[in-house]
């Protein structure tokens, strides 16, 4: 088996997010498609560590992690404080940007 | 002996500030203070002069370095004052017979409650004037310019209650305007073609420049000259700013002022003479306007316009002399000075008379008052002699100089100039007799004289504490009003011999203006034969019309060109057909430009905008999915795009 | 772990272990998207990181497999689960569409966006994998402790200064500050009455014997549900049971039973036996 069946693997659970994230309206799963996606990325860059024989995708794998912890932290605190004013995690209902 | 220079024009400034910071409680003095500053002022000009006597004719030319103005590189500009015999001929004139208006402004203007005021505007334009007169280069002289002009918008209005009065300001400050934006634009051309507006270097490479820039310089100095000096085409002025005070009209607008023109282009000498066409032009703005404010004189009933108009003409002698050139430019200033002392002489009297006479000014409503008022009799009676120029008299050698140098113009020009100037001679002759035998002689039209309509001549609004419906009692004027007029009369009778005897000012003026003797056809004794005739034919008809026959109180139809000499032959109303309809029509149109065109183009752009915005704004539905899309398919694009690359 | 792990032609277990994990991988990423409840989707999620975790491992990242599954399964998703408890566990979402257009929109993107990516990866030249047994040779850890001190260390710093920042952020958008003196239970009273609504208290939840009844409102005299005798967050979070339809269908038994004994009217058949029943 080529490895390279990885990242279509890695390219499919990204498309997958993606879509997630435009059809649901639940901030939260959202957020977990969000995840799903980064995840896709994570797996990427560990397989192209492995092609080129250095552990430099690893690392950057390894920093996807830290920056997605403190992009989780940070987005279910709004979750929670948007939900305490509106009482609802739907995204279509902060829908103030419009005129 | 420098630094007195600048005391000229400080003692003046000083009055003013004084007089127009001090506020109420200066009232009292205020008259003296002014009129004492105005002295000072003198004093200092006559130790000047004699210091200049004093020296060769070559070094006449005291210069006094102020300080620095502008100090730009290539663009300076000091405050640097210049006497020389020019200037000190005005300095002398401007001080000497303004101290003798402040004097007789004293009595003139003893029942105004803003006589503090009046002085104060009177020393701040005696102030300007002398800046005008003193200053080294063109942009001083221009600040002198602008000074004189705002000095002469406040006195016009200063009876700023009568609505005539107000607009006669207006209209005085307006039509200056036109003549000062072309001496704006000439300092301009001075900049960009000598580099600097520095008398000295201006008049002594004048002739390095192009003669066609000096035709251009030369014609924006004359209409800044036409202005100030009410030539035709901007005179309409002049005849409005009568409405004034009659000291104001005695020193502004018949002494000093209005000779200021006159001024501007004898000192830019230079220029003139090496641009002939302007020259030329010159010389029949000063024929024409000769005549035609000859003509507006003699149709004149009020005594202040005829005198108006008699100063509008004699300003036109000044002006073609000016335009002939070497051969005139000191017969101009000649005139000037003579011109000061008789037409301030005539002005004072003038007041003198309206003064005794309830501030009435319609000529139809004097007569025989020589008995009443004999000194005023006396010295308008010099001032008539010296203006129409009987022989002995101030303005026989002054205006009889003009001719003569009209003609040695030579060629047609010559012929033609020389008869405009005796033809004005005759006319002069003619208006000032019928105003002296109006005022002075006949019977007293005084007398019984109906209940005055409201549509009559306007009276000067004092009028109203006297009682305007009683009969006058014609007496005279105060000593502080009569010694004025005595020492104006002196001057009428003896400056013109004074100068000429000797040809004592043609060589104290001929090291700054030059002067050379034309060719004329005629000689001297020829031209004075004629103006002889001249005068005597002029004042017959006039002795004809006026003193055989009695002076109906109502002024007679007329034939047309009487209906238009009352009328300024028609000046305001060819003004307002040709610039204020003109203007009207212009100013519509560029509106119209305006809302269709430019409203339009912008209008439309704002609109289109509006509705493409109203397009996409309802892409901004506030979905942040719906933006998500957007960034989505943006994300596609740019892979799709970057594969296509790799592919190509 | 062996040499032919990393290695460019890998085995067939690996093989093995990829088409049956991947699998799974692509299904709990589909329900993570497609399930109603985000307590299922949370789960789902779990599993296809997990999975992701054991890929990994195979691909020779052991560190990273090993940190995927303590603190993405573990600490992560835990905190999502925490926040899906606090918003509603059994909160179902309607998997609807409101905006017009929208899913078509986001599947045409989708779609689009993956066939150029299967694309773009097709056409790449990777034939030649190096393996990362060279670079793992003193050791996974020992290799990436070495990396991320050198040449990454700033970027380590900034990511430490990233979670600091973001755990501030955190308390500071989920704190709320109090900044007036609470009330007390008589200003509560005091105002109650100068409102002039509820001067006694909120009335008690409707009973029902098969559950907890919190989430059951009690009903009217006349049958119908009163919204304010439950909690306000489970209104908002939709998780009443509405069973006045049942109270009022019992109401009308027990009114058609009790005229059944005054022989007023006859009883169909059907009711009649229902309300024996009832009775028993």
């Amino acid at each position: 088996m080529n490895p390279v069946y990885y990242l279509y693997l890695a390219a499919l659970l990204f498309t997958i997010g993606a879509t997630g994230v435009l059809i649901r309206r639940n901030a939260i799963v959202v957020f977990m498609c969000i995840e799903l996606m980064l995840n896709a990325c994570n797996l990427a860059f560990v397989v192209f560590s492995r092609m080129h024989g250095n552990l430099d995708g690893q690392i950057i794998a390894f920093f996807t992690m830290v920056v997605a912890a403190a992009e989780v932290v940070v987005g279910l605190a709004i979750i929670v404080s948007l939900f305490r004013t509106r009482h609802s995690a739907s995204v279509d209902d902060a829908s103030l940007m419009k005129l | 002996m420098e630094n007195l220079i600048a005391l000229l024009i400080a003692a003046p400034l000083l009055g003013a500030a004084v007089l127009l910071v001090g506020g109420r409680r200066l009232d009292a003095v205020g008259h003296w203070i002014g009129t004492l500053l105005s002295t000072t002022s003198f004093v200092f000009g006559v130790i000047l002069f004699a210091d200049l006597l004093g020296r060769n004719a070559d070094d006449r030319t005291l210069m006094q370095h102020l300080f620095t103005w502008v100090p730009v590189a290539g663009f300076q500009a000091d405050v640097t004052f210049r006497l020389d015999q020019l200037s000190m001929t005005f300095v002398l004139l401007i001080t000497g017979v303004g101290s003798l208006i402040h004097l007789y402004s004293v009595g003139y203007m003893e029942h105004d409650e803003r006589r503090r005021r009046f002085f104060g505007y009177l020393n701040l334009f005696l102030a300007a004037m002398l800046l005008l007169v003193l200053a080294d280069n063109y942009l001083l002289l221009y600040v002198g310019w602008e000074g004189v002009g705002l000095a002469s918008y406040l006195l016009i209005g200063f009876w700023q209650h009568k609505p005539s009065a107000a607009t006669a300001a207006k209209k005085a400050f307006i039509v200056n305007r036109v003549g000062d934006m072309g001496l704006s634009i000439a300092i301009m051309l001075m900049f960009t073609t000598f580099g600097t507006f520095a008398f000295g270097p201006v008049l002594s490479h004048a002739t390095d420049a192009s003669e066609g820039r000096l035709t251009a310089i030369g014609l924006m100095l004359l209409l800044a000259a036409c202005g100030k000096s009410a030539q035709v085409p901007l005179q309409s002025w002049l005849g409005d700013a009568m409405e004034g005070p009659t000291p104001v009209s005695a020193l502004i607008h018949a002494a000093t002022m209005v000779t200021a023109g006159v001024y501007l282009i004898v000192r830019s000498g230079a220029v003139f003479n090496a641009a002939p066409d302007a020259q030329l032009v010159v010389t029949v703005v000063g024929a024409v306007t000769l005549l035609f404010g000859a003509i507006v004189g003699c149709a004149k009933d009020d005594i202040k316009k005829a005198l108006a108009g008699s100063t509008m003409s004699q300003i036109g002698y000044m002006v073609l002399a000016a335009g002939l050139g070497p051969i005139g430019y000191v017969f101009a200033i000649m005139h000037l000075v003579t011109h000061g002392f008789f037409k301030a002489g005539l002005f004072l009297g003038a007041g003198s008379v309206m003064h005794g006479m309830n501030d009435e000014v319609d000529m139809r409503r004097y007569g025989g008052l020589r008995k009443y008022m004999p000194v005023t009799f006396v010295t308008f009676g010099l001032g008539y002699l010296a203006i129409i120029g009987f022989p002995g008299l101030s303005g026989f050698f002054s205006k009889d100089k003009i001719i003569e140098a009209a003609f040695a113009k030579g060629g047609t020009e010559g012929w033609i100039l020389g008869t405009c100037a005796l033809l004005g001679a005759a006319i002069t002759a003619f208006y000032m007799t019928r105003v002296m035998l109006m005022t002075f002689f006949g019977e007293e039209r005084w007398r019984n004289q109906p209940t005055r309509s409201p549509e009559a001549p306007s009276a000067e609004p004092a009028a109203e504490h006297r009682g305007e419906h009683a009969e006058p009692h014609p007496h005279e004027s105060p000593k502080v009003m009569t010694i004025p007029m005595i020492a104006l009369a002196i001057g009428s009778v003896f400056a013109g011999g004074f100068f000429s005897i000797g040809d004592r000012f043609l060589h104290w003026l001929e090291p700054i203006t030059g002067h050379s003797e034309g060719d004329s056809p005629l000689s001297a004794g020829a031209v004075t034969g004629a103006t002889m005739v001249c005068l005597v034919i002029g004042v017959g008809i006039a002795y004809l019309q006026y003193g055989r026959r009695p002076v109906p109180a109502v002024a007679p139809r007329g034939s047309l060109l009487t209906r238009a000499a009352r009328r300024d032959l028609l000046q305001d109303d060819f003004n307002h057909v040709v610039l204020v309809r003109g203007g009207e029509h212009l100013t519509r149109s560029l509106v119209y430009v305006d809302h269709t065109l430019v409203d339009g183009v912008v209008n439309g752009t704002a609109a289109g905008f509006g509705g493409l915005s109203g397009r996409l704004r309802r892409l901004q539905n506030g979905y942040a999915r719906s933006y998500a899309v957007s960034m989505f398919g943006g994300a596609a694009l740019l892979v799709a795009a970057t594969l296509l690359m790799r592919a190509v | 772990m062996s040499q032919q792990f990393a290695a460019y032609a890998t085995s067939t277990g690996e093989a093995f272990q990829f088409w049956v994990l991947g699998t799974v991988a692509v299904i709990g990423a589909l329900s993570t998207v497609f399930m109603k409840r985000a307590v299922h989707s949370a789960l789902s999620l779990a599993g296809t990181m997990i999975v992701l975790a054991v890929f990994y491992l195979a691909n020779g990242a052991y560190f990273l497999g090993i940190v995927q599954i303590v603190v993405y399964t573990g600490a992560i998703m835990m905190l999502f689960l925490f926040v899906v408890m606090l918003v509603g566990v059994t909160a179902a979402d309607s998997l609807k569409e409101t905006i017009k257009g929208q899913r078509w929109l986001a599947l045409l993107c989708g779609v689009g966006f993956g066939v150029l990516l299967f694309a773009g990866i097709a056409n790449a030249s990777l034939k030649n994998f190096d393996g990362t047994g060279q670079a793992n040779a003193n050791g996974n850890v020992q290799g990436l402790a070495a990396l991320i001190f050198t040449k990454y260390v700033f970027a380590f710093e900034i990511t430490g200064a990233l979670l600091i920042t973001a755990a501030v952020g955190a308390m500071v958008l989920t704190h709320r500050e109090r900044t007036e003196r609470p009330k007390t239970q008589r200003e509560q009273s005091e105002q109650r009455v100068r409102e002039g609504k509820h001067l006694p208290p909120l009335p008690a939840p409707g009973v029902y014997a098969r559950h907890n009844a919190v989430d059951i409102a009690g009903l009217l005299p006349d049958g119908t549900p009163s919204e304010l005798t439950v909690s306000k967050t489970l209104r908002d979070r939709g998780q009443l049971r509405d069973v006045s339809a049942q109270a009022l269908g019992d109401l009308r038994a027990l009114e058609q039973r009790s005229e059944e004994r005054l022989e007023r009217t006859p009883v169909e058949p059907a009711n009649l036996k229902r309300g024996e029943e009832a009775s028993k």
